[in-house]
Order: structure tokens, then sequence, then C-alpha cells
């Protein structure tokens, strides 16, 4: 018996399987140089979360056309990877079609994931057309030129392909068509190779067997390096997505902590700072502009945007020609840790200062002040992503650090300030309406 | 039609040694704000035909902090806050009810952690309570029948999913509610949040306010309703930008209720 195959199928696994471990220990690296965030919360409410918006897709639906197309694909990339099993065990013990003396069983199944296959190649061509003839706005927007644009469609390209030699597989092999079930698509693609010789045959078979498990190999250390990461961290991130009110922004404990020592009549302002690490409680900064200033949700959140521009396309700012797009906020928080962490790998494991950051070098003032906080984006995004929190932590850089707020917010906080409102009317003023008409 | 209204402060409530059932916490526009101040006399006529037993803060009430800690500046926020809540609990508020969203959302939302814990109503909530429990009757209105659409203010509906309370109050009128395309969680902001108020626009080809205004002009109304006084300002000015000032209104669901009641 020639194990040649079996020992390459093992090898191929074996590589394929071990760089994509090695990539997702990088990505849990890079999200942990977020800030620790605490999220043991509202557990009952996480998981719940979990199920309805990622494994039941029960946002996805909002946009009909794109949700139902999205739940096939879906269901089908679930249920056919049943066949790698089948595949992976063939593969490495030189096994025909292992399962096959499930009986009827097995044709059920492999029906099932033909019927399947087909679907998904469908809706994975209307989701071509819909990027690419149709031209989709939100697929055409700003940030969404050379690899952005190519990788939405390096990922349907390769969802088409693999679908295809599953179903060319299955036509092609001789004793599968003898058994004459289950092969509910592929008995109508056999016919084409019906003046083939067996021979080549076995050899179509063989070479649409190869090409597939190899392809969900490339296709799976495909992932890291493109935006299709949100198949596995979606589940994660609507797990860890915000479960307050949409319009609860987070506190500041440092802030709170300062604010009551300035508020507490009995501190004594003069006194020597205490020197048993309660310093260490202040942080270095307020606010955020980098990616390590943001805590690790955050983070996570922008490894799972998969680019759909649902947000964009529902925000007011954008919709009115300004510049912001918070799936540009997304993508370029990405791409600012991506850059940070290939930093730290060519850095033995530190970070050296590359003068960049992500204020500024990646998103503009321009944008974070045309935000009006009104939760569009939040709503939209079917994986739970929060780009307003990471707009204000920003903005809260720009005015506590730096003290760059537009001109008229920095009027209006004085005023506040002086006068308890953010008009310039005096506070004693403030019942006259009482008594006006 | 000069009207002295009864609005207790919640200082002569304590000096007549009382505690008022609810805080009415008008806001910053609400007590500034001269199209504002009219939604909040209409809101205290109504809380006056109630008989409801409440008191404001006056000269004491301080801005929340809401578009400071939108802007970025958490200091003042919560120096805005922590001050509003020594009054707030000094006075041992319980139960507090305002006519302004972001008050709300703050109020309700952010000042918990901060050591201020209040059960928080948006005005519409508390008039469709007022009505559930039989307090407060809604009379003939010259808007019955009209085409009225509501605009979602983003802290009342999406930050806080209050769709229905409104929108039940203008059916008890009996208008003929109409939506936009976009309402309820999809229903685009005014433009005036998360500081925008008080500030010029990035550049752009388009104003929010403009954005909105169009939809709401696609329903043919005769009145765009709305519950929060930045929404009220911005799709006024939108009006204005589309010369429909004379065709048609922008009110509060509050100034409709209190034409409702005659007052």
């Amino acid at each position: 018996m020639n194990i040649i195959p079996n020992i390459l199928f093992a090898a191929a696994l074996i590589l394929g399987i071990g760089y994509f471990a090695r990539n997702v220990k990088k990505l849990v690296r890079n999200i942990k140089l977020g800030k620790d965030v605490d999220v043991s919360d509202h557990k009952e409410q996480r998981w719940k979360n979990m199920v309805r918006i990622a494994l039941g897709q029960g946002k996805m639906t909002r946009r009909p056309v794109a949700g139902i197309l999205h739940v096939i694909v879906y269901i089908g990339f679930i249920i056919i990877n049943i066949e790698v099993l089948e595949i992976i065990i063939d593969g490495l013990f030189g096994t025909h079609r292992i399962f096959k003396s499930l009986g009827s069983v097995y044709g059920v199944l492999i029906g099932a994931f033909e019927v399947l296959a087909l679907l998904v190649f469908v809706s994975v061509v209307i989701f071509w057309i819909r990027r690419n003839i149709i031209k989709l706005s939100r697929f055409w927007k700003a940030e969404m030129t050379s690899w952005p644009k190519n990788d939405g469609n390096f990922i349907l390209y390769f969802e088409m392909v693999l679908m295809a030699l599953f179903l060319i597989m299955n036509a092609t092999d001789v004793v599968f068509q003898d058994m004459n079930s289950g092969n509910v698509i592929s008995q109508y693609i056999a016919p084409w190779f019906s003046g083939v010789s067996e021979g080549t045959l076995h050899l179509i078979e063989r070479s649409a067997w190869w090409l597939h498990i190899l392809g969900i190999l490339v296709f799976l250390n495909y992932l890291y390096y493109s935006k299709h990461l949100h198949i596995l961290l979606a589940f994660p991130n609507t797990y860890f997505g915000k479960v307050n009110p949409k319009g609860q922004l987070n506190n500041l404990q440092a802030v709170t902590d300062e604010v009551k020592m300035m508020m507490d009549p009995n501190v004594d302002p003069f006194a020597a700072p205490e020197e048993t690490g309660a310093e260490s409680d202040v942080p270095d900064k307020f606010g955020a502009s980098d990616v390590q200033d943001l805590n690790w949700v955050q983070l996570l959140n922008a490894y799972t945007c998969t680019e759909c521009g649902r947000c964009t396309s529902e925000c007011p700012a954008n919709q009115t020609g300004k510049k912001l797009s918070p799936r540009k906020i997304m993508m370029d928080t990405r791409d600012r840790l991506e850059e940070v962490g290939k930093n730290i790998d060519a850095n033995n494991g530190v970070f050296k200062d590359d003068g960049k950051q992500l204020l500024g070098d990646y998103i503009t003032n321009e944008e974070l002040w045309a935000c009006t906080t009104c939760n569009a984006c939040v709503e939209a995004c079917p994986v739970s992503i929060d780009p307003l929190s990471i707009i204000i932590d920003m903005r809260r850089y720009l005015v506590m650090e730096q003290s760059a707020a537009p001109m008229e917010l920095n009027n209006m906080m004085s005023n506040i300030e002086n006068n308890g409102a953010p008009w310039p009317y005096n506070q004693m003023d403030r019942l006259n309406w009482k008594d006006e008409n | 039609m000069s009207q002295s209204l009864k609005v207790p402060t919640m200082a002569e409530c304590m000096a007549e040694g009382r505690q008022p059932e609810i805080l009415f916490w008008v806001g910053s526009a609400g007590s500034y704000d001269d199209r504002a101040k009219k939604i909040t006399r209409a809101f205290v006529k109504i809380l006056n035909k109630a008989n409801v037993d409440f008191a404001v803060l006056g000269t004491e009430e301080s801005c929340t902090g809401d578009v400071a800690k939108r802007a970025g500046n958490e200091f003042l926020f919560q120096m805005q806050a922590m001050t509003n809540i020594e009054i707030l609990n000094a006075y041992e508020v319980k139960r507090i009810v305002t006519a302004c969203p972001h008050s709300y959302n703050t109020l309700k939302n952010e000042y918990p952690q901060l050591g201020g814990n209040y059960q928080v109503q948006h005005h519409t909530q508390f008039i469709e309570e007022l009505i559930n429990d039989g307090k407060l009757e809604v009379g003939n209105t010259a808007f019955k029948g009209k085409r009225v659409t509501f605009h979602d203010p983003c802290y009342l509906g999406r930050a806080n999913e209050v769709y229905e309370a409104p929108r039940t109050l203008l059916r008890r009128l009996g208008v003929d509610l109409v939506e936009m395309k976009r309402h309820k969680r999809t229903a685009l902001c005014c433009g005036a949040g998360g500081a925008q108020m008080f500030k010029e626009p990035e550049k752009g080809d388009k104003d929010v306010n403009v954005l909105r205004t169009e939809d709401a002009l696609k329903t043919k109304p005769d009145v765009i309703a709305t519950g929060c006084p930045y929404c009220n300002t911005m799709m006024t000015d939108g009006v204005k930008a589309k010369e429909q000032e004379n065709n048609i209104q922008v009110f509060d669901v509050v100034e409709l209720i209190a034409n409702a009641e005659n007052l």
C-alpha cells in the first residue's frame, strides 16, 4: 500500500493547522495589548446575546436580501464542514468515503451538503454581483479601495472555488455516483465528464479532493490576514459586546477618584502624596491616542469587523458627506494594531516607539468631531461592534490631554464651568421661564 | 394668555417641611432656550392640571454634564454630576422626570456609578402613566386627524429603547400618525447630539438636520412631533431650510397634549 499520499496529507494538515495556531496566538497577544476591562457581569445576558446575534444571526436579517443570503452561506459553511471530518479521516488512513457504511443516512447527509453547496455557490455569486456589478454604495466608500476591496472579492472567489470543487469531486467519483444516493446535484454534473476515460476521471476526482482540502487549509490561514476573521470572532465579540443601554458611556474611575478628592473638604491640599502605590492608580494618560490605550474588547471589535459597512451606511455624518466612517474607525484600529504587533515581533517582544499613533496617523480629529453619538452604527452592527466607544475615548484624549477641542466646544465647556449651562446665561436666571410667556 | 404656573422649588418644599413626589429636571435647554422654555411651560401646565406633587431645583440645578462627557471632557462631566448628585441626595430625591432625553439618559444611566440612584422617566412616559392612572384626560385637540410624524430622539430611542410612549400619546390625541421610512431603531439623528449642538458641523455636502427634515417631508406631515429640545431646534431649522415653515409646524409631544387640554 502506498502511504505517501497519507504522509503528505498529514504534513499538509499539520502545517495548515500549525500555522493557523501560530497566528491565533499572535492575534490573542495583540488583543491583550489592550487595557483590562471587567466583563464578568451580566453573564446570562451575554450568553443570550451570543446565541441570538452570532449563532442565530439575529441582526443579519434586518437587511433581508443580504441577511438571507448570509444565513445560507453561514449554514452551508457549518454543515458542509462535517464533510471535512470524513475527508480528514480518509486522507490520514487512506480510506475512501469512510462514512458511506452509514448507508441511507450517508446519502441524506451528502445530499444535504450538495444542495447547500449549490445554494452557497449561488449566494456567493449574488454577493459578488452586489459588490462588483450593482456596486452597492457601502462597498465603494473611500476606505474600500485597494486591499479591502480585493479582500472582499478574494473571499468570494475562494468560496466559489471550494463549493465547485466539492461538487466536481462528487460528480467524478464513480463509486459514489454508482451508489446513486446523495448525488442530488452532482448527478447533473457527472454527464459533463461522460466522454472522459476512467483513469482521467479518477485523476479529476483526486485532484478535486486534494484541492478542496488544501483550499480549506489555505482559506483557514487566509483568515488572519483578511477581514474574514468574523466567522470565528463574531462569537466572542457578541459575548463581550455592550450589555448596558446604548446611551450609557463608560465611567472613568481615575477621574472619579480625582474629582472626589477635589470635592472632599477633608483633604489636605498641601499633604505630600501617599507613597504606598496610590500613584499607580492614576493612568499615564486620559483617553486614547493609540491602540494600547483602548481596552481589549475594543481591539477584539477591530479584528471582528468584516467591513460590511452597515454602520457607515447608517451614520448621519457619513450620509451628509463628512469624513467620518465608523467602519474606517474599526479598520484603522485594526491596521494600527497589526502594525504595533509586527513592531513587537521585530523587536524581540518589546514595542519600540515608531513615532506613529492611531490618532493623527490613522484617524483624524476631523473624523472624531463629526460624530453625533447617535448610536446608529452600534445599532446597525450585526456582530455588536461599538465604534462610538473608540471615538469617545479619542475625544477624551484630545480634550483632557491636549485641550484640542474645537473652539466653540471650549466656549461651551467654559460656560458649563462658570454658570452651569452650555450657554452664557446666569445661573440665577434658571427659573425665569416660570414667569415668562 | 399670561398664566401663572405653580412651580415650587425643592428649597421651598423643604422649608415647608414636605417632600414632593417628583422632581422635574428642567435641563439647561428647557431653562434658557426660548423655544424649549415653551415646552417646559407646557409640561408644567400638565403637571399642574393633573395635580402632580412636584418641584424643581430652580437655581440649584446645573447642567447634567451630558454634553461635556460626549465632547470628551470627563472631568467636567463628573464635576457637574457629583455636584448635582450632592444636591439631589440632600433633598432625598427618588423620582425624576425630565423633558430632555439627554438629561434622561445621563441621570438614568451615568449618575448611578457616581452615587446618584433615581427612578428617571422621560416626560412622555410620565404623561402616559398619568393618563393610565386616570389623573389626566386628553380632551379634544385641534390636531385631531392631522398628519403627524414622530422623530425619534436618539437618546430616547436607540440609547434607551423608548419608542412607544410618545407614539401612544400621539395615538391618544387621535392624530393620523405617519411614520418616516427610517424610524424607531433606524431613525436618523437630527444632527445635534454628541455636542454638535454647540459647534459648526465638519465639512460635508449637507447638514444632518436637513437630511432628516427631508425624511419627514416625505410623509407630507402637518406636524413634526418630537420629544427633545435639541431635536426640536434642529427640525425647526430644517423646516425653515426647506421653506416649509408656513405649512409644517414642529412641536414637542407635550405641547400637543397641552393644546388638547386647552391649557
